[in-house]
This record gives C-alpha cells, sequence and structure tokens, in this order.
C-alpha cells in the first residue's frame, strides 16, 4: 500500500509542484494520476520511487516512511517505466530486461530463465527478439520490453509514465488490452501517469484528477463520470479522449 | 557490459607489450651517456667522445646528440641523465660560472673552470681538444669594406642588422657583453637559427652575425671575421666535461678520453666540420675514419656511404628507422596511456561538476595553447633532460582532447536514461560502468585517438632534449642541412601517425557498442 500525506513539492528554482497532495494506493489496486501537462502528475511519481524527495509530508510504503528508506533498496522492489520504454540503446533486448537481475547478482541461467518468462508473458519471441537492440525492434516491441525489464524481479509495485505514450493508436490500444489482462494475472500495485483520460479511465481501479499541482477529485471511474467534482473535471471527462491542450 | 572491460583488457595488454618492447636489459659492458649539443662540431667530438670509450674503454655508449643548447647539457650531466659531453672552457666560464671577470691566459681559463667545477658542481674537465673555438663576428667582406669595419670597435659607428644564434643573444659572453664593451649601434636584432643565419648574411637581409672560429661555413661562405680588439671573448678551448662518478664507475674511460687530448688543432676541426656539412658525412662516420687517422681503431673497411638517392637512404636505415619507430611509440604509449589513467577520471568527476570542468578544461586547453617546444623546455628544470620530460610534455598535451570528450561524451548522454537507471534502482558507480561510460565509448576513444596522433606528431620534437625516436635524423638532418635525412625521419613519423589514426579509429569502432551501430 502506498500512501502520500499531504506532501509539498517546491523545486530549488521556486516552482510549486505540488501543493499538498494526499493519496492513497490500495495494495494490488492501479491508480492513475491523470491531468494536463504540468499538472504534477510525473513529480508525484517520483516521489514515490526517490527519484525526487518532497519539501513536506511524508510518502509511505507499507506503512513505512520511505524517507528513512536506503532509495537503491527501495527502488529495486519497484518496477520503472517510462515513454518509449527509455530501453538503453547499447544493451540488447536480453541485456535490457538482466538490468535488475543483474544488479541483485543472480547468476546467469537464472536470468535468462526469468527473461525467457517474461518474453512469454509479454508475447514477446525470445528467440527471434533476446539478441536484437533497441533500435532494431519496433515501437510496440520496445515498450513490452521495457515492461519487461520493469517486471524482471517481480517488484510487488509498478510505476509507470506515459507507457503507452509513443505508440500508434492500434499498437497502443492492443497494449492497452494485454495491460489489463495482466494486470488480473499479476496483482501488483500500480501508479500509472497518463494525459489520456480514456486510458486512465479503462486501465485503472482508481483515478485521481490533479490541476495545478493539487489533486480536484478521486473516485473510481465510475464515480467521478456520476459525479465530476468541479466544472474542471467535467470539461476534462467530457471533452473528449484526451487532457492535453 | 562485461564488453567494455573486455575491450579495456585489450588495450592495457597492448600497452603493456609497448612496455616490454622497450624494457630490454642491457647485458655487462658497463653504460655510458655520451651528449652533444645541436651543430656539427659538438656532434664530431661527441661521436670521437663515444667511439674512444667503445674501442678503449669496451663501454656499451649511448648516444645523446642534438641537445637544444648549453643549459640542457649541463643539467643532463648535473642530474645524471649523461655522463659527458665536449664543452668549451669559455661557455664554462661564462655562461656557467656567469664569472665575467678578466678572462687571462687559456691555461688560466681552463684552470678556474677545472677547480670550479670540480668543487661546486662534482664535474671534471678533462685535457682540452687542442684548437681553440671562440666566438666571432662575422659580415660579409664587400658590406665591412664599404664602411671601413675591420674590428669589433668600429661597429659602434654603424647602425646595423645583427642577426645572431638565440643562444649568443641571451647568454653574458654574448650579445648583453658585447654591448656594454663595444657599444654597438643596432639598427634590428634578432633571433636566428645559427645554420640559417650564413644564408642570410649571404643574402643580405642582416649584417653581422655570430659564429664558431672553427666553423667551415665561415670558409664556404667566404666571410669576413672581425677582430676582438678589446679581448672580449674568453679562450673557447674544447674538452672532455664529464661527472667524476664516471671515472670511479668505469676507470677505463679517463684514460680513453684522454687519448684525445691535444690531438685536433683549429685546422684539422675546420676540417672534421667540412667533411659532415660540406661531404654530407655523418659524425659518426667522420669520427671513425679520424680515429683510424690516429691509430686508435682498426681501420676496418666501412661502407663509404654512397650519395645515393632518398630511397636508397630509408632502405639503408630501415633498421636504424624500425628501431626509432619504436622508440617512438614507445614514448607517445606511455605518455596516452598516462593521459587516459589522469584525463578519464578527471573527466568524469569533471562531468558531474560545472566548476571543476571549467577548471580543468580551461587549464588543460592553457597548456594546450604552450607552443610543442616551449612545453618541452618547461620540463627540463622538473625532469633533466632525456625521456623523462618529453613523456611529461606529451602527457600534458594528450590531457586536452582527453579530458575534453570525456566530459563531452558523458554529457552528451540522455538525461531521462541516467533516470531511468535510477529508477530501476542503479548505484551511481552501476549508472557509470554499466550505462555512462559504454555510451560515452565512441567519443571518448575518439579523444584517445587525437591524443594518440597530436603525440606522435609532437614526439618529433622530443628528439630536441635527448629523448630519441624519428625527430634524431630530422633534427641531424637539420643541423647538417641534409634533406634526405630529415626527409628519412618525417616520412616515417608522418606514415606512423596516419597509421595510428587509422588503427585507433578500428578500436574505436569496434568499442561502439554494437546497439548504436545501427
Amino acid at each position: 500500500m502506498i500512501e502520500l500525506e499531504a506532501v509539498r513539492k517546491v523545486y530549488p528554482d521556486g516552482h510549486v509542484a505540488l501543493r499538498s497532495v494526499s493519496l492513497t494506493v490500495e495494495r494490488g489496486t492501479t491508480l492513475a494520476l491523470l491531468g494536463p501537462s504540468g499538472c504534477g502528475k510525473t513529480t508525484l511519481l517520483k516521489l514515490i520511487n526517490r527519484l525526487l524527495d518532497p519539501s513536506a509530508g511524508c510518502v509511505r510504503v507499507d506503512g513505512r516512511d520511505i524517507a528513512a528508506v536506503d532509495p537503491i533498496g527501495l527502488r529495486r522492489t519497484m518496477g520503472y517505466v517510462v515513454q518509449d520504454a527509455g530501453l538503453f540503446p547499447h544493451l540488447t533486448a536480453l541485456g535490457n530486461v538482466e538490468v535488475v537481475p543483474r544488479l541483485l547478482g543472480w547468476p546467469a541461467a537464472r536470468r535468462v530463465a526469468r527473461a525467457r518468462d517474461l518474453f512469454a508473458l509479454m508475447g514477446l519471441d525470445f528467440s527471434a527478439l533476446a539478441g536484437r537492440y533497441p533500435a532494431q525492434v519496433s515501437g510496440g516491441q520496445r515498450q513490452r520490453i521495457g515492461l519487461a525489464r520493469a517486471l524482471a524481479v517481480d517488484p510487488p509495485i509498478v510505476l509507470m509514465d506515459e507507457p503507452f505514450g509513443a505508440l500508434d493508436p492500434i499498437t497502443r490500444r492492443r497494449l492497452q488490452e494485454e495491460f489489463l489482462t495482466l494486470k488480473d494475472q499479476l496483482h501488483k500495485t500500480m501508479v500509472l501517469v497518463t494525459h489520456d483520460v480514456e486510458e486512465a479511465f479503462r486501465l485503472a481501479d482508481r483515478v485521481a484528477l490533479l490541476d495545478d499541482g493539487a489533486v480536484v477529485q478521486v473516485g473510481t471511474p465510475a464515480e467521478i463520470r456520476a459525479a465530476p467534482a468541479s466544472p474542471f473535471v467535467a470539461a476534462l471527462i467530457g471533452g473528449g479522449a484526451t487532457a492535453s491542450p | 557490459m562485461s564488453g567494455l572491460r573486455r575491450r579495456i583488457g585489450i588495450v592495457a595488454a597492448a600497452a603493456a607489450g609497448l612496455l616490454g618492447v622497450a624494457a630490454h636489459a642491457d647485458p655487462a659492458p658497463p653504460r655510458i651517456v655520451v651528449g652533444a649539443k645541436k651543430f656539427t662540431e659538438s656532434a664530431v667530438l661527441g661521436e670521437l667522445m663515444a667511439q674512444v670509450l667503445e674501442i678503449q674503454a669496451g663501454a656499451a655508449v649511448e648516444r645523446r646528440f642534438n641537445l637544444a643548447g648549453t643549459q640542457i647539457c649541463f643539467d643532463g650531466l648535473r642530474t645524471g641523465a649523461l655522463d659527458a659531453y665536449a664543452e668549451y672552457t669559455g661557455t664554462g666560464l661564462r655562461n656557467i660560472l656567469r664569472d665575467e671577470t678578466d678572462t687571462g691566459t687559456a691555461a688560466a681559463v681552463f684552470a678556474r673552470v677545472s677547480t670550479a667545477f670540480r668543487e661546486r658542481f662534482a664535474l671534471v674537465w678533462l685535457a682540452p681538444f687542442g684548437f681553440d673555438n671562440t666566438y666571432v663576428l662575422m659580415m660579409r667582406p664587400e658590406r665591412a669594406a664599404a664602411l671601413g669595419i675591420a674590428t669589433l670597435s668600429d661597429l659602434a659607428a654603424h647602425p646595423l642588422r645583427y642577426g645572431v644564434s638565440h643562444e649568443f643573444l641571451q647568454r653574458g659572453d654574448g650579445m648583453p657583453g658585447l654591448r656594454a664593451v663595444y657599444h654597438l649601434n643596432e639598427a634590428s636584432t634578432v633571433g636566428v637559427e645559427h645554420d640559417l643565419a650564413y644564408q642570410a648574411l649571404a643574402d643580405g637581409t642582416i649584417d653581422v652575425s655570430d659564429g664558431y672560429s672553427t666553423d667551415a661555413k665561415i670558409v664556404a661562405f667566404g666571410l669576413l671575421t672581425l677582430r676582438d680588439d678589446r679581448h672580449f671573448f674568453p679562450p673557447y678551448q674544447a674538452a672532455p666535461l664529464a661527472r667524476a662518478d664516471l671515472f670511479t664507475r668505469v676507470p677505463l674511460a679517463e684514460p680513453a678520453l684522454r687519448l684525445l687530448a691535444g690531438r685536433i688543432d683549429d685546422a684539422t676541426m675546420r676540417r672534421l666540420n667540412y667533411a659532415v656539412e660540406g661531404e654530407r658525412r655523418s659524425p659518426a662516420e667522420v669520427a671513425s675514419a679520424f680515429l683510424g687517422e690516429l691509430g686508435l681503431r682498426h681501420v676496418e673497411a666501412t661502407p663509404e656511404a654512397p650519395a645515393g638517392g632518398l630511397l636508397e637512404l630509408l632502405w639503408q636505415r630501415r633498421w636504424i628507422t624500425a628501431s626509432l619507430t619504436v622508440r617512438h611509440l614507445w614514448l607517445t604509449g606511455i605518455a596516452v596511456l598516462a593521459a587516459v589513467v589522469i584525463g578519464l577520471p578527471l573527466g568524469i568527476a569533471a562531468s558531474r561538476s560545472p566548476a571543476l570542468a571549467t577548471l580543468a578544461l580551461s587549464g588543460a586547453g592553457v597548456l594546450q595553447t604552450i607552443p610543442s617546444i616551449a612545453l618541452l623546455a618547461f620540463m627540463l628544470p622538473l625532469f633533466g633532460i632525456g625521456v623523462v620530460p618529453a613523456i611529461a610534455a606529451l602527457f600534458l598535451y594528450g590531457l586536452l582532447p582527453i579530458l575534453r570528450n570525456t566530459v563531452a561524451g558523458l554529457r552528451s548522454i540522455d538525461g531521462r536514461l541516467l533516470e531511468v537507471g535510477r529508477g530501476l534502482g542503479m548505484r551511481g558507480r552501476d549508472l557509470l560502468w554499466r550505462v555512462e561510460l559504454p555510451l560515452a565509448a565512441p567519443v571518448i576513444l575518439a579523444g584517445i585517438r587525437t591524443a594518440a596522433v597530436i603525440n606522435v606528431g609532437t614526439a618529433t620534437l622530443a628528439a630536441f632534449i635527448g629523448a630519441g625516436g624519428l625527430g634524431d635524423p630530422i633534427v641531424t638532418g637539420l643541423t647538417t642541412t641534409d634533406t634526405n635525412l630529415v626527409l628519412s625521419g618525417a616520412l616515417p613519423a608522418a606514415l606512423l601517425a596516419i597509421a595510428v589514426d587509422a588503427g585507433l579509429g578500428v578500436v574505436e569502432r569496434f568499442a561502439t557498442p554494437r546497439g548504436l551501430r545501427v
């Protein structure tokens, strides 16, 4: 379970990214952080794996304040996926998936066996793709490899920042379908950053709407549709498929 | 990841191989290092000393010739980089001891330097060779006649253009002293390479230049030497100058060198100089033939070097060139290796600290702007002469390209990749070894390649401070105006630079992660 309590984040240049945010993600559920560019959703995500530290307030994972936890160990319990996968271009698909297992010192046989399972889980042909470099595979394959890398050591938590943002609509749709299937199989606690309303509502159990560094509304997709908390929310969810300007 | 380590391993192994080549240990015979300054007479005397030590003392003599000046030879002797070289008593008196008192007879000057050098520097002057090579000022006879100049005192009456050797311009017994004693009337004064001054005199671009009284070129160019009517120039008897400990270490060295005492008069010295400069024979050959005349060596059927073409010379010198090439590569190899060892970590640190980056890059940039020969000269007081100062200077030259490319390579990496790496739980060192260095490797290697090519070129100048390499025949050839000899060093040096560039280009491609090549 992830809890944020009165979290505030001010950047060194004075920009206030988050005002006072409190949120809870229950174990095994997916929370979408939805909002326009610059609303603070990516900042919020990075506070959870301590790529950033809050200026005030606290973040707890399974009841422990993570400010007191070694960030390296913490991050190794959290998968991390970014837009266009963020694969290391000098490593093969297999090499990318093996990154965290190598950090943990797994023997080669175990790493490869795990990678085979993950390739299968993600619908990737191991024998064809394991030796290819990121520049040699399609965008959809890259994203699958990125997801496999995030799941490599079976972390209880997965953080995703616009994971499907760089894909064409058809591939995005297919990956979203597969994501839903995976979600039911894996029971991870997941936080998904997106500016795509439809994506948030399809994939998440609960959605947090952010605007200008503050949470405007939190609820299940059905709750939000039924009772938008403000004209901003109504405009956002009614105004079309995407929240980007 | 392990790929990068493997590649580093290969590079290190290759470097170790280079070091190994140079690590041949000398066998039994005592090793003596003989130096010589960068002009014909010094080289001939150096060869005479070297050969007589080889024949009569059974020594293995290492020659460090073409050293850039008195200071370098003298420092070399004091620091032990040299064991002996031929020096002039007047130079010892005025230039080294800074003794400006009245000179007296040749014998008195010899006695004075002898005592002072032994007491102050533990250096020994052996008996002079037998000639007095004093400084002279020279003019074209027509010009001198037109102005009515015959003595140095006559110079004061006319504004003249002086072109003198760089050393003469500075030393106390050169221009500064002359000005004080003879009240020279200088329309202009420039420093000119000694060998070029003759041509400048003949062309009329300068009026007066300095020379040595035994210089064959005075006769060859038909120049007038002005009479030193106030006896400003002290006697310049040439004699072997050696470290005192040479004679305890190699007892036979002293009797061997004494065999040359009093055997070379002014005319003989001029003849030997002319044999090198006029007849284009090597100092070694001329010395060998002269020792034969003196009955100090078995006259061997030395193959008379035919005055053949460049190709013939290149073929004759192929083994010499090969060994000079090995030494050249060894010099640059060590310097580049040292620049990598220092530059890479410094570059990594600088890529993380803008303040350090500014400091390190501007510091290395300033070093880069120092002319190479000046940088070599700066190293002399610190390291003496020979290999060490050359490597130190080359190292400093190699530093900037490596530092700059390391910083640029690391900074060019997409910040998102580094954030993802951190997000996946990589520590700083994991990021460095597994992400940053592999991605920056092509840029860093390009810097190393630049450094290596610069160093192969610059290392030819190392010959000026006695470090050897392909610069040796270049410097010797320049001194004796032997273009083919110059080319026998310059051509291999140029080819070597091209080969090093191409070779490291292959390494660079090999080290570029495959994922970045597609």
